[in-house]
């Protein structure tokens, strides 16, 4: 070795460019580790839409069908039921679902759906994910008096009513997400295609 | 034999960490009924790993065969429901013991300077605890498995603009999935377990290289005998490994008898929702989490939506986690221990405590209306206890702390 002083700008630029070069490489390897975390081809191919006969369903009551694995219920609202939502429009936060991404622009309306009747909805609350429990009866002792009918959350106690609407003062953000739908028939309805459109 | 260990010293410090970490690792002579936990801990970690090894031979990470391959390891492998019992009551045990453990670093200010980085480790190996309990709670397949990790998992997709991504990239599903499944069981039995045991390995070090705290808070290391070892310091082998035996004598029959009597401990450890196979179309009418999660849980209920967004809840419930870590810089009291403490400490440690407690009850029961007003008293207390700290510590009257420790 020479006795010359050692050359300490080469040294750091030399160790600043080998630590960028490292990590680089070392960001290089992880995008595909954690690319590797998303959902794969398959997961994203297992969203084939749904046809469910509706005609099977009697008045007031709920079939729960799966779609991309999440719940989708269809309920055959009665005349009572109707008229019983009607009235509740101060209780809850978005009863004239303003918020554009809970539905589609055709069941933009006071019961939510294409026919008044039949409500279709995906049974999973907007506050973290449980599926809330149909409760039609009107006024029963745990949810009190002026209860409407509707769905109620065991995880967190968010309350909805029998159009998936919002009841204030939930713990749910926003009204439950109406699916893409059309009707193929009277009693057939194709559940996440809407005129030809995969949602 | 001697000629043996020579040759070993030689080329690898035996005999050296043998002296540093046990038989001239001198920690105070005044250690009480509180200094079990730390190696009771350990011990643990260890009954974890190895029934956790003997469960991966058995159980199958599928969705379409978990649920019936932890029945078929509690009904026809030899011994696998004893093992499988021994694992699910340690999960519980485990925490029992870290909240023991992190109880005594409160009372007797183990986090204080120099302890800072042992808390934060301690800290970060409860953070990983509570990771890898919630993932291995996953792995049964059962209908709380299910819901309980979609409820988790939805809390990060509350996290705004990237919330939404998040939650996939968890998940690797739309919705939980056998690829959720598949990856919560490479995290629990091997990720994670590096870590934590990364972890643990910091923590010891760090605590060997300050010397342990004591009841008192007195520093045993200022005052010297002429050997050179503090006045105050013992072994720790022989003298606190045959106390740490005693403490592992009365732990080991407590956890059997909490095994071969009461395994479900009432459901508080196996929840009976768990029991029935994980259903996508159904919430059980009554979901609640593991009882060592339902403090936050309460915390994380008591916060209402805000501007139409349930991150505030969130949020609150990771902060309430996460303050954990500053309390080494919040406490600003001349003394350590809570003997020499004044009225101000104690009376704040004990409603603490009091709102740990009753979060803890209240994340159990179903939401009510007064449930939640109670709970939302409750988390005001928890975090009232951490951010008013620098105030009535600096401000409590104290007692002299002694030079030496006390019997």
């Amino acid at each position: 070795m020479s006795d010359k002083s050692v050359d300490t700008s080469k040294r750091r630029f030399l160790v600043t460019m080998a630590s960028a070069a490292g990590g680089a490489a070392t960001l290089a390897v992880t995008a595909p580790l954690i690319m590797s975390m998303m959902p794969s081809a398959r997961a994203k191919a297992a969203g084939a839409p749904v046809e469910v006969d509706i005609s099977k369903i009697e008045p007031g009551m709920l079939l729960a069908v799966e779609w991309r694995g999440k719940p989708v219920w269809v309920v055959n609202r009665t005349k009572e039921m109707l008229e019983l939502m009607a009235k509740h429009d101060g209780k809850l936060t978005d009863s004239a679902s303003e918020n554009a991404a809970q539905q589609p622009d055709y069941c933009k309306n006071p019961h939510r759906s294409i026919k008044p009747e039949y409500l279709i909805v995906v049974g999973i609350c907007t506050h973290l994910g449980c599926s809330p429990t149909f409760r039609k009866e009107v006024g029963p002792a745990d949810l009190g008096t002026d209860w409407p009918g509707g769905w109620f959350c065991p995880c967190h106690g968010s309350r909805f009513d029998l159009a998936a609407r919002v009841f204030n003062g939930s713990p749910a953000p926003t009204n439950m997400v109406i699916p893409p739908h059309q009707y193929l028939s009277d009693s057939k309805v194709l559940i996440g295609v809407d005129q030809g459109v995969a949602a | 034999m001697e000629k043996l260990l020579n040759w070993v010293d030689e080329r690898f410090p035996l005999t050296a960490s043998y002296k540093a970490h046990l038989s001239e690792y001198y920690a105070p002579k005044n250690f009480n009924f509180w200094y079990f936990f730390g190696s009771l801990a350990m011990l643990v970690l260890v009954i974890q790993i190895v029934t956790g090894i003997f469960l991966t031979m058995h159980y199958k990470p599928d969705a379409q065969m978990a649920f019936a391959s932890v029945e078929y390891i509690m009904r026809d492998v030899d011994f696998g429901w004893l093992i499988r019992y021994i694992h699910s009551t340690g999960a519980s045990m485990f925490f029992v013991v870290v909240y023991l453990h992190m109880f005594r670093g409160l009372i007797y200010g183990s986090y204080r300077r120099p302890r800072e980085l042992i808390w934060v480790f301690g800290v970060t190996i409860y953070l990983v605890l509570m990771g890898e309990a919630f993932m291995g709670y996953l792995l049964p397949w059962g209908q709380m498995s299910y819901w309980g990790a979609q409820v988790i998992v939805n809390l990060f997709a509350t996290v705004p603009f990237i919330g939404e991504d998040l939650s996939v990239l968890i998940r690797g599903d739309y919705v939980i999935g056998d690829a959720t499944l598949n990856r919560f069981f490479a995290f629990h039995v091997i990720a994670l377990p590096l870590v934590l045991l990364g972890l643990v390995v910091a923590h010891l070090v760090a605590l060997h290289e300050v010397g342990s705290n004591n009841p008192d808070g007195v520093e045993i290391k200022k005052l010297k005998g002429e050997d050179g070892h503090p006045l105050d310091g013992i072994p720790f082998h022989p003298y606190y490994t045959v106390k740490d035996i005693l403490g592992v004598v009365v732990f080991l029959i407590v956890f059997a008898a909490i095994v071969f009597f009461a395994p479900e401990m009432g459901g508080y450890f196996l929840e009976a929702n768990n029991f029935i196979p994980a259903d996508s179309l159904k919430t059980p009418e009554h979901i609640a989490p593991v009882w060592y999660f339902t403090p936050y849980y309460a915390i994380l209920r008591a916060i209402p939506p805000i501007l139409g967004s349930q991150f505030p809840g969130v949020a609150a419930m990771g902060v309430s986690v996460l303050i954990f870590f500053a309390l080494p810089w919040l406490d600003k009291s001349p003394v350590k221990s809570i003997r020499y403490r004044g009225p101000k400490f104690k009376i704040a440690l004990t409603l603490f405590v009091i709102a740990f407690v009753g979060l803890g009850v209240l994340g159990i029961l179903p939401s009510t209306p007064l449930y939640t007003v109670l709970a939302q008293i409750l988390s005001v207390v928890y975090f009232a206890f951490f951010l008013l700290m620098p105030w009535y510590t600096k401000n409590d009257s104290t007692k002299p702390v002694p030079e030496r420790v006390t019997q």
